[in-house]
């Protein structure tokens, strides 16, 4: 690397080897103790017969200290929003506030038994109410399900009730149509539901065609799944327009709310025409990604949807406690056990306490200032498809850099080189080589100079040596992984 | 506000930047009678010592302070301190799913780990990174049971947990797969002869719990033996992961659908929670969720990446194995550092006190009740049968800031007053002698009154 390209992000660190947790073990070492046993012991074998396990393989034996050292060298290994910015396309990779965590831990909400009796779940109950008003007001929406356990299992929930409430018409029709910019969790979920998927094609502003979509519209279809701002970052502008095409012909509105980051406070999906919509808890309110999960994907409808809401739903009882209601003939069942993640819907609600009605406003102003200053900081240098505005996103291509025989992903690679976690590569789908960039409201003005200078100075790379950038990451513990060797014979466990 | 890092003058500088005057332009894609004119009715901004005393007011109204015999898929077991102070390190709790992998080396090696001690513990060859919970994941496994035999229906026994059984009946009732329900027998077991006759050739697959719901353990290999000879799979759903530190695994299934709550997760009213799959090495294509696999890297040192990726919607779309994208990736990192905490040994002596604290419970409150499923082991769960109504019970339990076994009523209304007590490593002698002592009065006063009745009518 020549110093020109040195980046002022990032520099070289001592990075401890660490083998597999089972290469530590010897038998003898524990890293636990149970305390004396204050009933009489049993005999295994008498109460278990041939249902006794006498051993459990290659677990491992090891001690306390070599598991803090273990897992915290590990945790060296991943970048982290903690880390710096973290500018995933559509997955709004935003701080995560501490306090969440710090309450999250309280004792009765962290032991909370799920069948305890309503009458001592009376704070869990709360929270769950207190949080659905809030995600209601937020979205303009007339009734909740806090259940789904992530945003795929919201749009199949939401979807359920797509199905239920047309087949409650009489007719569950047959299909959804879907922009070809989605995410591909929208037509693995109509599938899930048992809808054929058809594709509607975006126009050249990357917004949904309108007459495409009238021409398309007919009884047959059951709901349009778009999501607003799109995975391009541009907001449907003739949104009102879709909902109506849609109503005329009694299909339902879906809205994927992966990007609801951009909208929160400035407008609400419920006013433009939006009959169901799911959020992702840890996109837009914060709680944690975690290296891919828990999320949490709770699910707002119209009023003509209510009816098949999952079992149970939240209700304030006679005597002004609060209750699970269960009996509800028309819903579409449960789409999962107990209430849904929520340790989740704790940090979401602490989230909005934190921010306030004016909070929230500047945050999206933040997330839509930053995509726009980098937007503008990076146009003369990649290639920006669509000069459509910008909301809390911004997607370039590749396509002068693959002109050297660089692509999205090779670019992304020497982006970890300067200490910045790659965006996301090659999605949507509608756009080649595409590198697409969110840097959410948690990027400080300094932060996103640095990853513009960063941004430029590889396209500088690409230019001069072209190969140099190929061949990255070159500072990190391992070069590139022979991803094609570990899918055609997968090794999925470690073997003595 | 204290999480936005901007002063005034950046965002000045920033919009000069742009060439706009105000944010506003931004926003001018939203057509103007859409766009929101007012503040939200939210709540207004709080201070974090506001925040802290609000949620510590909800948890003193949330069952704090009590102890409980509750079970029924979500159980209170210890959590080693390593696993909070561990799972909260930034690198681990703000990354995002590892798919840069030269980035996300720490993850995906964690990973890999949970996949092998997941595969040890429940007998199978393979296991995946983690599915949403228990219940999710026994869905899962019936539509992947489905595609795997080209059969297209379903049975299921009556013991698997009720709400899992709900949730598979939603999964399954627009993937067109009839589902037929086995009932159990007086030893709380699936009915081996009602099975015989529901398994057909259109069955993809036998869909068992063990322990099962009643805590009463399956017998795995008779099951498996029906549900093979007629070419059907077993599933066997694991609620309890803790019995499998002194149970034999379920080795003979072909798909594992297990919770692991119990592994090091807090109780967190219901979620989130750890579901995972692990099946046999000849099913993986068809398997759901992500998996992290061993790879090598240009100068020939070992890594690990997501692999098998063409299973998922990212790249299938609508022909993937599953819609699931966003998983349980740090609560799986909380199961895997509370495998490692217990290991070999530990998860077998942890076990064993909870074996022997049920054992204990169970013996003291048949002197004073019926016992069911008494036929057959179980391991930390059982149910007992009183002559009063459960709900009463445990309303005067409460007073003694002791929550009761779960009342079946609800789920089993054939067993009458019954409910499912459960026992963990946590549960003290003293508790459990107190608990006896509430329900052995409940029985006397039942009795009493019982007697007094003729009386009354005499007189």
């Amino acid at each position: 690397m020549t110093t020109k390209h040195m980046t002022r992000k990032a520099t070289r660190h001592i990075s401890q080897n660490e083998g597999l947790i089972f290469e530590k073990s010897s038998p003898g070492k524990a890293a636990w103790k149970l305390p004396p046993l204050d009933v009489p012991e049993v005999d295994t074998a008498k109460l278990l017969g041939r249902q006794e396990r006498e051993d459990l393989g290659d677990m491992p034996e090891v001690s306390e200290i070599e598991i803090i050292r273990h897992f915290t060298r590990l945790s060296t290994w991943n970048y982290a929003i903690d880390l710096g910015m973290y500018p995933l396309g559509s997955c709004t990779m935003k701080y995560n506030p501490r306090v969440n965590e710090f309450v999250a831990r309280v004792e009765g909400l962290a032991n909370g038994h799920p069948y305890q009796a309503e009458k001592i779940s009376q704070g869990a109950l709360r929270i769950m109410q207190t949080l659905s008003d809030c995600l209601l007001e937020i979205t303009g929406m007339d009734a909740i399900t806090l259940q789904p356990a992530a945003g795929a299992h919201g749009e199949l929930t939401g979807l359920l009730m797509v199905r239920a409430y047309h087949e409650s018409k009489g007719n569950a029709r047959k299909k959804i149509l879907i922009p070809d910019s989605a995410h591909g969790t929208n037509p693995a979920t109509a599938a899930t539901v048992g809808y054929a998927v058809e594709n509607l094609k975006s126009n050249d502003r990357g917004m949904v065609d309108v007459a495409a979509l009238a021409a398309q519209m007919n009884e047959d279809v059951a709901a349009l799944m778009v999501t607003n701002p799109n995975t391009l970052g541009v907001f449907e502008q003739e949104i009102h327009k879709i909902a109506d095409l849609m109503h005329d012909k009694g299909g339902l509105l879906y809205m994927d709310g992966a990007n609801m980051n951009a909208l929160v406070a400035k407008t609400r999906p419920g006013d433009f025409g939006v009959d169901v919509m799911h959020l992702n808890l840890h996109k837009t309110f914060s709680t944690p990604h975690g290296g891919g999960g828990p999320g949490s994907g709770p699910v707002a409808v119209k009023k003509i949807l209510a009816p098949f809401l999952p079992t149970p739903v939240v209700i304030t009882k006679p005597d002004g406690t609060l209750g699970f209601e269960y009996n509800r003939p028309q819903s579409v069942g449960r789409v999962r056990a107990f209430y849904g993640n929520f340790g989740m819907f704790i940090r979401a609600l602490a989230y909005i306490f934190a921010n306030g009605p004016d909070g929230l406003r500047q945050t999206t102003e933040d997330a839509v200032l930053n995509a726009n200053y980098i937007r503008k900081g990076l146009e003369s240098v990649y290639d920006l498809p669509y000069s459509t505005p910008s909301m809390h996103e911004v997607v370039f291509s590749d396509k002068v850099q693959s002109k050297k025989g660089v692509k999205t992903m090779d670019l992304a690679k020497r982006l970890i080189d300067y200490g910045f976690h790659p965006y996301t590569t090659a999605f949507p789908l509608i756009v080649a080589g595409a590198l697409m960039i969110e840097p959410t409201e948690s990027e400080p003005k300094e932060e996103l100079d640095l990853f513009i200078e960063a941004m430029k100075s590889i396209a500088e790379e690409v230019e001069e040596d072209p190969q140099f950038v190929l061949d990255a990451p070159h500072n990190t513990r391992i070069s590139r992984l022979d991803e094609t060797a570990a899918a055609r014979k997968p090794v999925l466990r470690w073997k003595p | 506000m204290r999480y936005l890092p901007k002063s005034p003058a950046d965002r000045a500088a920033m919009l000069e930047a742009i060439g706009i005057r105000s944010v506003d332009e931004l926003f001018s894609p939203i057509p103007a009678e859409y766009r929101l004119a007012r503040d939200l009715a939210v709540p207004r901004q709080m201070a974090e010592s506001e925040i802290v005393d609000w949620f510590k007011q909800r948890g003193k109204e949330n069952g704090e302070g009590y102890t409980s015999f509750l079970g029924a898929g979500a159980y209170f077991h210890y959590r080693p301190v390593v696993i909070d102070a561990l799972v909260q390190r930034g690198e681990f709790l703000t990354s995002y799913t590892p798919y840069q992998a030269e980035f996300a080396q720490g993850t995906l090696q964690a990973i890999f780990e949970f996949q092998t001690m997941i595969s040890e513990l429940t007998g199978m060859d393979l296991a995946n990174a983690s599915m949403y919970d228990g219940s999710t994941g026994a869905a899962e496994a019936v539509m992947m049971a489905v595609r795997i035999t080209g059969r297209d229906s379903a049975v299921i026994a009556r013991n698997v947990h009720p709400e899992y059984r709900e949730v598979i009946n939603t999964y399954a009732t627009h993937q067109e797969i009839p589902l037929k329900t086995v009932s159990f027998t007086d030893s709380g077991q699936i009915n081996l002869k009602d099975l015989e006759k529901a398994v057909g050739d259109d069955t993809a697959c036998v869909l068992i719990q063990s322990p099962n719901f009643f805590g009463t353990i399956e017998d795995v290999e008779a099951i498996a033996d029906i549900a093979h000879k007629r070419g059907a799979l077993l599933i066997v759903s694991i609620a309890e992961a803790v019995s499998l530190g002194i149970v034999e695994p379920p080795r003979s299934a072909d798909i594992v659908a297990m919770e692991a709550q119990s592994f090091g997760v807090p109780l967190g009213f219901g979620g989130p929670y750890c579901g995972v799959l692990a099946t046999k090495e000849k099913f993986v294509r068809q398997m759901p969720g992500r998996l992290a696999g061993q790879t090598v890297d240009k100068n020939g040192k070992r890594g690990f990446v997501l692999t098998l990726a063409t299973r998922e919607q990212h790249i299938r779309r609508e022909k993937a194995t599953s819609n699931i994208c966003t998983n349980q990736a740090l609560v799986a990192l909380m199961v895997n550092i509370f495998m490692t905490v217990y290991g070999k040994v530990g998860l077998r002596e942890l076990a064993k006190q909870n074996l022997a604290k049920t054992a204990y419970a169970a013996d003291q409150f048949s002197k004073h009740a019926q016992v069911l499923f008494a036929g057959a082991p179980r391991f930390n769960e059982f149910v007992v049968r009183t002559s009063e109504d459960p709900y009463a019970i445990n309303s005067r339990l409460l007073g003694h800031k002791i929550v009761g076994g779960l009342p079946l009523k609800k789920f089993y209304p054939e067993l009458g007053h019954a409910a499912l007590w459960c026992c963990t490593e946590l549960t003290t002698r003293s508790m459990i002698d107190t608990a006896v002592g509430l329900v052995a009065e409940s029985e006397r006063s039942v009795r009493s009154m019982k007697d007094a009745e003729p009386e009354e009518v005499a007189r």
